[in-house]
């Protein structure tokens, strides 16, 4: 049975139509999780950060508290929030500063005194113009309010925050490239080490980078303590998460459930969240979390919604997206569209990722468009390898960054599921599930 | 004199100012360029260089390495239809292909009247709306080829002008609070802010 | 020096330097890494991933890219397993997928470092079947580059070289994923003086120049290494030909000296030797001289060698020893000057020499400032300028300069008389109006001086006692009298005793020509005479138009071409016999009485000393032209025909008597193979590290180059002689003309004329892939100065100097001082307008003109 009953935290004000004016989120309880913030030691703020186990919400699920508590051995300048949202079927971050941009606002001060940084920025993705426009207009708000600028509620805390959009450039999510893009350069992922821009962050400096969803938790965290947090869920995957659910369901959204309380079948299923497949359709496979997870069969299906439990199956829940594929589905065609992805979006740097998603890319087209040849299988699997040796999970790198060594997730799933299809693809030139 | 407008170019200014570093203020103002112009001129892109402190080569390189630049002139709504999975699986593909058909261009072109410029987009982050639709990266919700077909009309007649604006404006709130106290004095209380922290650590590590 | 660690290579224990890059350690343990990105003289980036290499780790093996991995004692690498040959092949073969293949008309094919790893390790099979990516090619990116995008492996050595070595980014990437490509705005072409560079460090053949494409194949080259003499800083170079024709200069890597770098105009010029072999008006620059020739019914006509040399015999022997004097020489190697200084000198026993053109700095101040070496100056705490723009004058010292200053170990003064391509990276930035330079020098070290909120006092605060401060000083206006540089630079000398100078003269070989005795007070070895009492070249020709001297020797082409008073000059040359020694023809022949026909650089062997005083070989790889000879042997047959003959008479022998009179060592330079760097001959045997193989491929790079005992020397202020027992003036005792600079005239505009690479002189007009460069003749002016005039860029505006009106285009310099014009594009006028002589007074110690608006 779900536990979709847990009160949601972040998507707490999800039925208002004007969650988003000051007035609305003022009256829901905002702003209380800073004024009890600013009345504690800064330490212990973090403290109940690091208490919570915040998971990272970005894809990597580094805990914030830990993060943190490294880099406060040197002073940080600047925070900086990743709202770059660009993982194909993510969109948890969309709905966040478009519905609660005060809660991210919020969340960001109580970080900023929490790491008593004076300037943060939050990096937004360029194509959420009203999402942009929203978190500006709540940033105006917050200064206006007392919430935001210099001397905060009285308290002598002062932080500036700037809303920096981005230009349409999937690679800015990785944290590295990001702060190249607030550098004002092209988003080339730095090569590590420094592995955290904790040491060299923006311009140089120590760095702390959250994502939007990571932030949106801190008020609640800070008003019901991070042990209340931390009683959520299980394991290391505390609270709830917001789960984005898409592809072939009848009831695509983002869903805010208990981490560890729900299997993936709850997810996709359960009437009140995903309403099953249209049409009563069979599940093939599914992505357990974005498009650079290996893929999940219908024998993970009661796998329960935690970190670890995912991590040790070979996959990851990475930024909480979930695209569900059925029997309709072509996956060579699924797996071509991936790719293409992200050979679009590599950044360029590295050669294996450059040259070799483009190449596999081309392959894969030419198989789903009725130009394959048998032995093009077998020659995938070998680009893929020289990608990502060894062709395991978690993959091991040729590259800069991870996009590379992410290139091979669906192609080696798709082939190691449904590597008969390839060949049908081969021998009549179409796919027999379309 | 400027190449910018005035009031884009003392908004232009008031972005400079927020950042530590002037080249970060790039991508800010190329949106800005393109507010101006709808597409980023040989023009607005040197009047970048100069407020970033960078070259104009520079300028061109960063622009072209992201999607929403143009750098050539583009239509008044620039069409974006999403293919990417959850958007193939919701039948993006054929929603792309009715609007090369409605809009009388290809994926990449401008219309003839130069009303619209198509679009094949990455994962527009709407995937439960799907396949996702933007116009000048406004989420339009038009999924059946019907919808889009109505989009198209009310775009053509003016009915939308007033939740779409012409391609290139972005963010149509300003920033109106804020420190404003550039970025040299910020990083002067930032040091002070440091400075004190060091002090009350210090104490503290010295008590106990 | 920290202790040296040990890593485990290939199962073999080495040693390694802590810190040192992977790639590098392999390196000096005899393992070559494969490579594209990786470039010695700039930041790792790590990107190609060619140079990956499988290392050990607690938590099993990963493949780490070893041109950014650093060592740390313990490791344990595998460059030879199975795991790091998979990954290589795999970037390989990666790399080949959108490469065009064409390696048969391609201008690296043969040296290639793609083409020769795919032989070497390629599956020979292309498993790429799709469609490559295709480009309209090739995009001419700038005059001298050409740019093929589709064989561009994007290793981007080319945008970080111009970005961060050359600090303008005039190239960039454009574009994402397999789109990227290199570009250029199309507002700004790739214009810069070191564009050649990116050439040489495309590691395939996506960028290529415009004066070698297509011209040779690799595999016809021969090649020597040299030094370039096109400026005084000395790169070294390799120089190759095909045939007897010369194709290509490649910057070899001297530690010391260029790191691999060097200047457009020292790569491409190189046409200027051989390209008009069929001009013969000996009075155009781009003839070559290849027969002697003598006057004859008003025009020069060809004659034997023994006709010539008796013509010349007679001509300078007629008018006694202090009738004669020899003008030139820093076109000269070391032995041809020591040569035509023991023939003036000893021979004809006159002291009028001077290797310079009245537009360098007193010989005596060069000789005796504390000398620095450039690695002196690019490693200085602070560096004062007080020169033209360096990146003009000497650009591949601004380079190495550039590079201290933009990391931030170096704090840069400038003493800005006007544009400089290091304005922007200067700490401090103090205008130099013409005329002013002593008075800044004496407020610089003012004792006396109250502190202020100044510019001047922000650089006296950084200049202390002159510990760590190293001082670049040239001569910046050339519209100036010498002696106002000179009296800054003395101030400066004395008011911070422990600075020290590096003397930013410009011409080839302008140090060693002194050092060869070429000045009146200095023989040969950098000894002083304090009793020789001899003209320099502007008294000389006084003397000539005065009647007191009738002869005079020229070595090298261009005295008038030269000198800001050109008609002075040809009134000078008109009454006096003149004896011409050169390759080149030149306005100035036709003053000319014999001109003995000489061989220039490439054509001859021999040692040449660099602005800091470093002694390096130059090599000859082609043979001259005609019945051309080298300076040493010109020199000595003229000494026999003299009388007195010389007891050498090639450059070999010469250094040896050099070597062994004076201790200067031309010999070891000139004949050591087994010095470090110092290879004469095409045998470059030496055991040095190859620096950048790509670039470089069959090309050995050095370590350190020339011998630098002589270079930096640090000459006491105050003895009498040096540890080689060397007289040495003390520096109060260096005499200095006292000049007085008028006070400003509200009506008139200070001229400011600054020397630039492509300048309108004899070099660039002789080369044909240079020549359309030459910036044109305008007028600078200060933004805020224009704005008052009314004057926009590219408006005419009328100047009045001391001969006439001239029109002339405004261009806006922000560089330059306010109240200050420059004349730029005025120097060298062979094709130019004789404008300096009209608006340069004779005598003037600052030049000053009157603007007429309408
Ligand atoms: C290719 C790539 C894309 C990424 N995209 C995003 C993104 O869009 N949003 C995000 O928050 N994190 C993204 N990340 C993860 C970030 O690098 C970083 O781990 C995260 O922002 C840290 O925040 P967190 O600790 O709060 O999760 C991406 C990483 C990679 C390698
Ligand atoms: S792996 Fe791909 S996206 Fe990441 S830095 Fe390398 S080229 Fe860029
Ligand atoms: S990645 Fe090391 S040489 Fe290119």
């Amino acid at each position: 049975m779900a536990a979709v009953d847990t009160p949601p935290i972040v998507t707490a004000r999800r039925d208002l139509a004007d969650s988003h004016t000051l007035a609305r989120y003022l009256d829901t309880g905002g702003y209380r999780g800073l004024r009890q913030a600013l009345t504690m030691h800064p330490e212990a703020v973090a403290a109940e950060v690091d208490a919570a186990s915040l998971l990272g919400r970005g894809g990597a699920g580094f805990p914030a508290g830990r993060k943190w508590s490294m880099l406060r051995k040197a002073p940080i300048s600047y925070l900086v929030v990743n709202g770059d949202e660009s993982e194909p079927a993510t969109f948890k971050d969309h709905y966040l500063v478009e519905r609660d941009p005060h809660q991210l606002v919020e969340g960001v001060v109580i970080a900023a005194y929490a790491l008593q940084v004076t300037q943060a920025f939050i990096f937004l993705r360029g194509e959420f113009a009203l999402g942009l426009e929203r978190v500006q207009q709540a940033i105006n708000e917050a200064y206006e309010h007392g919430a935001l600028g210099r001397n905060i509620f009285g308290s002598g805390f002062s932080v500036d925050l700037v809303v920096h959009p981005g230009a349409g450039a999937y690679i800015c999510g990785e944290e590295t490239a990001l702060l190249e893009a607030l550098e004002g350069k092209r988003g080339f992922p730095r090569i590590k080490p420094p592995f955290f821009p904790a040491v060299t962050g923006l311009y140089g400096e120590p760095t702390v980078v959250n994502n939007v969803e990571t932030m949106s938790n801190l008020p609640w965290i800070v008003l019901n303590g991070g042990a209340a947090f931390a009683a959520l869920g299980g394991g290391r995957s505390t609270g709830t998460r917001m789960f984005a659910l898409s592809g072939r369901v009848n009831r695509p959204g983002v869903y805010e459930i208990e981490m560890v309380k729900n299997t993936f079948r709850d997810l996709i299923f359960d009437d009140r969240l995903g309403g099953g497949i249209p049409g009563g359709h069979e599940l093939r496979a599914f992505i357990p979390g974005g498009v650079s997870a290996p893929w999940f069969g219908p024998e993970h299906l009661d796998m329960v919604l935690g970190q670890d439990e995912v991590g040790a199956a070979g996959s990851m829940l990475g930024s909480g997206s979930i695209v569900v594929m059925d029997d309709t589905t072509c996956v060579v065609r699924a797996a071509w569209r991936i790719t293409k992805f992200f050979s679009r979006e590599s950044c360029g740097q590295c050669t294996p990722c450059r040259e070799g998603s483009g190449w596999v890319e081309r392959i894969l087209y030419r198989l789903e468009h009725g130009g394959g040849r048998t032995e093009d299988v077998d020659v995938l699997l070998d680009l893929c390898d020289n990608i990502s040796p060894g062709l395991n999970w978690p993959p091991q790198q040729t590259t800069i960054c991870v996009l590379g060594p992410s290139i091979p997730s669906s192609i080696t799933s798709a082939i190691s599921r449904f590597r008969d299809d390839f060949y049908a693809h081969v021998q009549h030139g179409s796919c027999p599930h379309e | 004199m400027t190449y910018f407008r005035s009031d884009i170019r003392q908004r232009a200014e008031e972005l400079v100012s927020l950042y530590p570093r002037r080249r970060s203020a790039m991508l800010p103002l190329l949106h800005l360029a393109q507010e101006q112009d709808g597409y980023l001129s040989d023009a607005g892109m040197a009047e970048v260089a100069e407020l970033t402190g960078t070259t104009p080569a520079e300028v061109r390189g960063t622009a072209a390495f992201y999607d929403m630049f143009h750098l050539e002139p583009v239509g008044r709504y620039v069409v974006g239809v999403c293919t990417n999975i959850a958007c193939l699986l919701a039948g993006g593909e054929d929603l792309l292909e009715h609007a090369r058909r409605t809009l009388g261009c290809e994926v990449g072109h401008t219309s003839a009247d130069g009303l619209f410029t198509l679009e094949e987009t990455e994962c527009l982050a709407d995937c439960n709306i799907a396949p996702a639709v933007q116009v000048n990266h406004r989420y339009v919700h038009a999924t059946t080829p019907e919808e889009l077909d109505r989009l198209v009309e009310d775009l053509r007649a003016g009915r939308r002008d007033h939740d779409i604006p012409p391609h290139g404006t972005l963010i149509r709130v300003r920033r109106s609070g804020g420190l404003r106290v550039g970025a040299a004095e910020l990083a002067e209380e930032r040091a002070q802010a440091r400075a004190e922290r060091e002090a009350r650590e210090a104490a503290a590590s010295e008590a106990s | 020096m920290s202790e040296p660690i040990s890593i485990t290579l290939n199962g073999r224990v080495v040693a390694a330097r802590p810190g040192e890059l992977l790639i590098e350690a392999a390196e000096h343990a005899g393992v070559f890494i494969p490579r594209f990105c990786y470039h010695p003289r700039m930041e790792p980036v790590g990107v190609c991933r060619m140079c990956l290499v499988e290392v050990e780790s607690p938590r099993g093996s990963t493949l780490q890219p070893s041109c950014f991995v650093r060592v740390n004692d313990g490791m344990v690498v595998r460059t030879d397993s199975d795991k790091t040959k998979k990954a290589q092949d795999g970037v390989l073969e990666f790399l080949l997928a959108n490469h065009p293949l064409d390696c048969p008309v391609c201008d690296k094919g043969g040296e290639c470092p793609l083409q020769d790893q795919t032989l070497a390790h390629g599956s020979g099979e292309t498993r790429f079947i799709e469609e490559k990516r295709h480009f309209v090619k090739p995009v001419e990116i700038g005059p001298l580059v050409l740019l093929d995008r589709e064989r561009c492996i994007q290793c981007s050595r080319c945008t970080r070289f111009a970005a961060q070595v050359a600090g303008d980014a005039q190239i960039d990437f454009a574009g994402r994923g397999d789109l990227i490509e290199v570009a250029t705005s199309p507002t700004q072409p790739f214009d810069s003086v070191f564009s050649g560079n990116t050439v040489q460090i495309c590691p395939v053949g996506a960028l290529t120049a415009r004066p070698y494409r297509f011209t040779a194949r690799p595999w016809d080259l021969a090649q020597v290494e040299s030094t370039c003499t096109t400026c005084a800083v000395g790169c070294r170079v390799a120089v190759q030909s095909s045939g007897n024709r010369l194709t290509r200069v490649l910057g070899v890597d001297s530690d010391a000296v260029n790191h691999g770098w060097l200047c457009d105009k020292g790569r491409f010029t190189l046409d200027a030797i051989d390209g008009h072999a069929d001009r013969a008006d000996p009075l155009d620059p781009r003839a070559r001289i290849t027969t002697p020739l003598v006057r004859r019914d008003g025009g020069l006509v060809p004659t034997t060698w023994g006709d010539a040399l008796a013509r010349a015999a007679a001509l300078l022997r007629a008018p006694g020893p202090d009738g004669v004097g020899a003008i030139g020489g820093a076109a000269l190697t070391n032995e041809g000057a020591f040569a035509w200084q023991q023939v003036v000198r000893d021979v004809l026993g006159s002291p009028h020499l001077d290797a310079q053109y009245g537009d360098g700095l007193d010989p005596t101040l060069v000789q005796s400032l504390p000398a620095a070496t450039i690695d002196d100056a690019a490693a200085a705490r602070v560096v004062v300028t007080l020169t033209g723009d360096l990146r003009e004058e000497l650009p591949v010292m601004f380079l190495r300069l550039r590079e201290g200053v933009a990391a931030g170990r170096t704090a840069l003064i400038e003493l800005a008389s006007g544009p400089s391509a290091l304005r922007s990276l200067a700490r401090v930035v103090i205008p130099v109006v013409p005329g002013e330079a002593a008075d800044i020098a004496s407020a610089l070290v003012d004792a006396a001086r109250p502190a202020g909120a100044d510019a001047v006092s922000a650089a006296r605060e950084l200049l202390g006692d002159g510990e760590g401060v190293v001082v670049v000083v040239g001569r910046p206006n050339l519209a100036e009298h010498p002696g106002i540089a000179e009296r800054a630079a003395l101030r400066l000398a004395t008011g911070l005793p422990k600075a020290r100078f590096l003397v930013a003269l410009r011409r080839g070989n302008v140090r060693g020509a002194l050092d060869m005795g070429l000045a009146a007070q200095w023989r040969p070895g950098r000894v002083y005479d304090a009793s020789a009492r001899g003209r320099d070249t502007l008294a000389q020709l006084d003397a000539l138009r005065r009647g007191e001297q009738s002869a005079v020797l020229l070595l090298g082409a261009d005295l008038v071409g030269n000198v800001l008073d050109r008609q002075g000059a040809a009134a000078a040359l008109e009454a006096a016999a003149v004896v011409a020694v050169t390759g080149h023809g030149s306005p100035t022949l036709a003053y000319a009485d014999v001109v003995l026909p000489a061989h220039v650089q490439h054509e001859r062997s021999g040692t040449v000393t660099n602005l800091e005083g470093r002694v390096s070989a130059v090599v000859a790889k082609i043979s001259a032209p005609g019945a051309a000879w080298s300076d040493v042997t010109i020199a000595a047959e003229l000494a026999t025909e003299l009388g007195q003959a010389l007891d050498y008479d090639t450059a070999e022998a010469a250094a040896a008597v050099i070597e062994r009179t004076t201790g200067y060592p031309a010999h070891t330079v000139l004949t050591s193979a087994s010095i470090d760097g110092v290879v004469a001959g095409t045998g470059a045997t030496s055991s040095r590290r190859v620096l950048d193989p790509i670039a470089f491929p069959g090309i050995r790079s050095a370590d350190a180059v020339g011998l630098a005992s002589f270079a930096g020397d640090t000459l006491s202020l105050d003895v009498e002689a040096d540890a080689r027992g060397n007289v040495v003036p003390a520096l109060a005792q260096v005499a200095i003309a006292e000049v007085t600079v008028p006070p400003l005239d509200a009506y008139a505009w200070r001229v400011l004329v600054a020397r630039r690479l492509y300048d309108h002189g004899a070099a660039l007009a002789a080369s044909p892939a240079l020549a359309e460069l030459r910036v044109p003749l305008t007028l600078g002016l200060h933004p805020t100065d224009a704005d008052r005039l009314g004057l926009a860029s590219g408006d005419e505006v009328a100047v009045r100097g001391v001969a006439r009106r001239t029109a002339l285009r405004v261009r806006i310099d922000e560089g330059l001082p306010r109240g200050v014009v420059s004349l730029d594009g005025a120097t060298g006028t062979f094709d130019g307008d004789d404008i300096l002589a009209d608006v340069i007074e004779e005598g003037a110690t600052v030049a000053q003109v009157r603007l007429e608006t309408r």
